[in-house]
């Protein structure tokens, strides 16, 4: 799909120094209902390959970029609020004119709906002023029966489960 | 109906779809005393379901499965009016019309003609004309011909994005859709076999800020209710006997705007004969409204009669009140289950 590199030379920044999560230790009710927050789904989001600047053709595996590494995501963009079952997420496109948004956000999705329970509800969005055709992409990424329909086009589902398939290691 | 003394009682859980269940259609033809409520209900897992209540005991059952027909997604479903055929459309770009034989469904015709996924099917009063509506931007009307022959008599463009829904009014032969596009638009003929366009109610007409996912008429046809994921419910006037007199066609007008309520993506709304409004939403949740009299100074306005929240386990997709003068509602699920609910009142 992506014949030539939409963004040839991306910023890369560093990973940020990761929050250890606490292990859960011996006296711990490995039953008792733990709480989804912040970092766990930034853990779930973490390591999808950035295919935009990785095109097929010259897929590099020594170059996997990370949302992360390209600040397509950071941890403050994801707002939690498990008691009500509610998660925004908020990505940055790295050029306003990036092709590959609504994939970038199918693939977030298809993410959390694969990882999270059924009860919670998901916004995808991309932040204010960072892509060209903003308000369509929003409205394309949270109309449901779009992403239904999207999610049984077999070509977009084989690229956005090659995207994912590292997140799962 | 005076306020607190309603209540909505849950009768059945009607389990078997292994995906998000769509749509529903209650049979027209069926809850009668000899003839028992059946509804046809359509799903994510390809397939159409049809229930019937078994009058010994009031409790549903699956009596059919139709599958192996639809490749993909059945998104909506509808009886004829007389209640002897079904559509159903798909996201396989086809519609299928069942018919009913001895119980059996068997497909009796596929009308193919739209680019993409169709959203919705809808029969017109006399069960002559049926309309389509698609991503692909526009609706199309078919004519019924003898030997369940289908022949499209139009294609309609004028949608500038996906149709969500098409309906037709409940007496005249005037269709109506609504889009992504943010519009519902009004479609009628001029009397020498033409369709077009008479009226658009966009955001300029005080209509909707985002996607338009449904819309339903009062019993006397005279008052239209829409839903939207701009979270709002609106509804719209027309004066029912100029639209039949003349050619001075389809002139809607906002009445008032029903927000506060529901606070995600409201999928569903339906009007019940004796003018009840329920709407199903993304937020889980049922709710209730009735006209008001409180506020006749400033014009007619509408009140929360009753709200379930969590009357699923997810997003509700679609609403359906029962045929005749019952007080059940159907509902389905992103949680692949239909519920029976009865509104009752409280003795």
């Amino acid at each position: 799909m992506v014949s030539g590199l939409i963004n040839a030379n991306p910023v890369i920044y560093e990973k940020k120094q990761r929050r250890v999560r606490r292990a859960p230790s011996v006296g711990d009710d490995e039953h008792a209902v733990e709480p989804i927050d912040q970092i766990e789904v930034f853990d779930i989001l973490f390591i999808i390959i950035f295919f935009n600047s990785v095109p097929k053709d010259i897929k590099d595996p020594e170059h996997p970029y990370s949302l992360e590494e390209l600040k397509v995501i950071t941890e403050d963009a994801i707002e939690v609020d498990d008691n009500n079952s509610y998660v925004r997420v908020t990505f940055t496109p790295t050029v306003e004119h990036c092709s590959m948004a609504t994939v970038i956000g199918l693939c977030l999705r298809v993410k959390l709906m694969r990882s999270l329970p059924q009860r919670y509800k998901v916004d995808i969005r991309v932040a204010p002023g960072t892509h060209a055709t903003e308000s369509a992409v929003n409205k394309q990424l949270n109309d449901k029966e779009r992403v239904a329909a999207a999610l049984e086009n077999p070509n977009l589902v084989d690229m956005v489960d090659e995207c994912l398939a590292p997140s799962y290691a | 109906m005076e306020d607190g003394n309603m209540e909505l009682k849950e009768i059945q859980t009607l389990e078997g779809h292994s995906d998000r269940v769509w749509s529903l259609a209650w049979n027209p033809a069926t809850g009668t005393s000899n003839n028992p409520p059946v509804l046809a209900s359509c799903s994510g897992d390809k397939t159409v379901r049809i229930w019937e209540q078994t009058p010994s005991n009031g409790l549903w059952n699956c009596k059919a499965v139709l599958d192996e027909t639809h490749t993909r997604t059945v998104r909506s479903c509808a009886w004829s009016p007389c209640g002897k055929l079904l559509a159903t459309s798909s996201f396989d770009a086809t519609t299928a019309i069942w018919e009913n034989i001895g119980g059996d469904f068997e497909c009796v015709s596929t009308l193919e003609g739209h680019e993409n996924e169709v959203k919705s099917v809808s029969w017109n009063a006399s069960g002559s004309l049926l309309a389509t509506c698609s991503r692909d931007k526009t609706v199309w009307i078919w004519e019924v011909m003898p030997g369940n022959e289908f022949e499209c008599v139009s294609v309609l463009q004028g949608h500038t994005q996906d149709v969500k829904m098409v309906k037709w009014h409940p007496t005249m032969d005037v269709l109506f859709s609504c889009s992504y596009d943010n519009t519902v638009k009004v479609w009628a003929e001029d009397g020498t076999g033409d369709w077009h366009c008479a009226q658009t109610l966009g955001e300029s007409n005080n209509g909707h800020s985002s996607t338009v996912w449904a819309l339903a008429f009062n019993a006397e046809g005279n008052r239209m209710v829409t839903c939207s994921d701009d979270l709002t419910l609106k509804i719209w006037e027309t004066d029912v006997g100029g639209m039949q007199s003349s050619n001075d066609l389809a002139s809607w007008h906002h009445l008032c705007t029903l927000s506060g309520y529901h606070d995600r993506t409201i999928f569903s709304v339906h009007w019940s004969r004796e003018g009840i409004i329920a709407s199903g939403a993304a937020d889980d949740a049922l709710r209730f409204f009735v006209e008001s009299n409180d506020g006749l100074v400033d014009g007619p306005s509408y009140k929360l009669l009753l709200k379930r929240e969590k009357a699923h386990d997810m997003d509700i997709n679609s609403v359906q009140w029962g045929p005749k003068e019952t007080r059940l509602l159907a509902s389905t699920s992103d949680d692949g289950t239909i519920k029976i609910w009865e509104l009752a009142t409280l003795t």
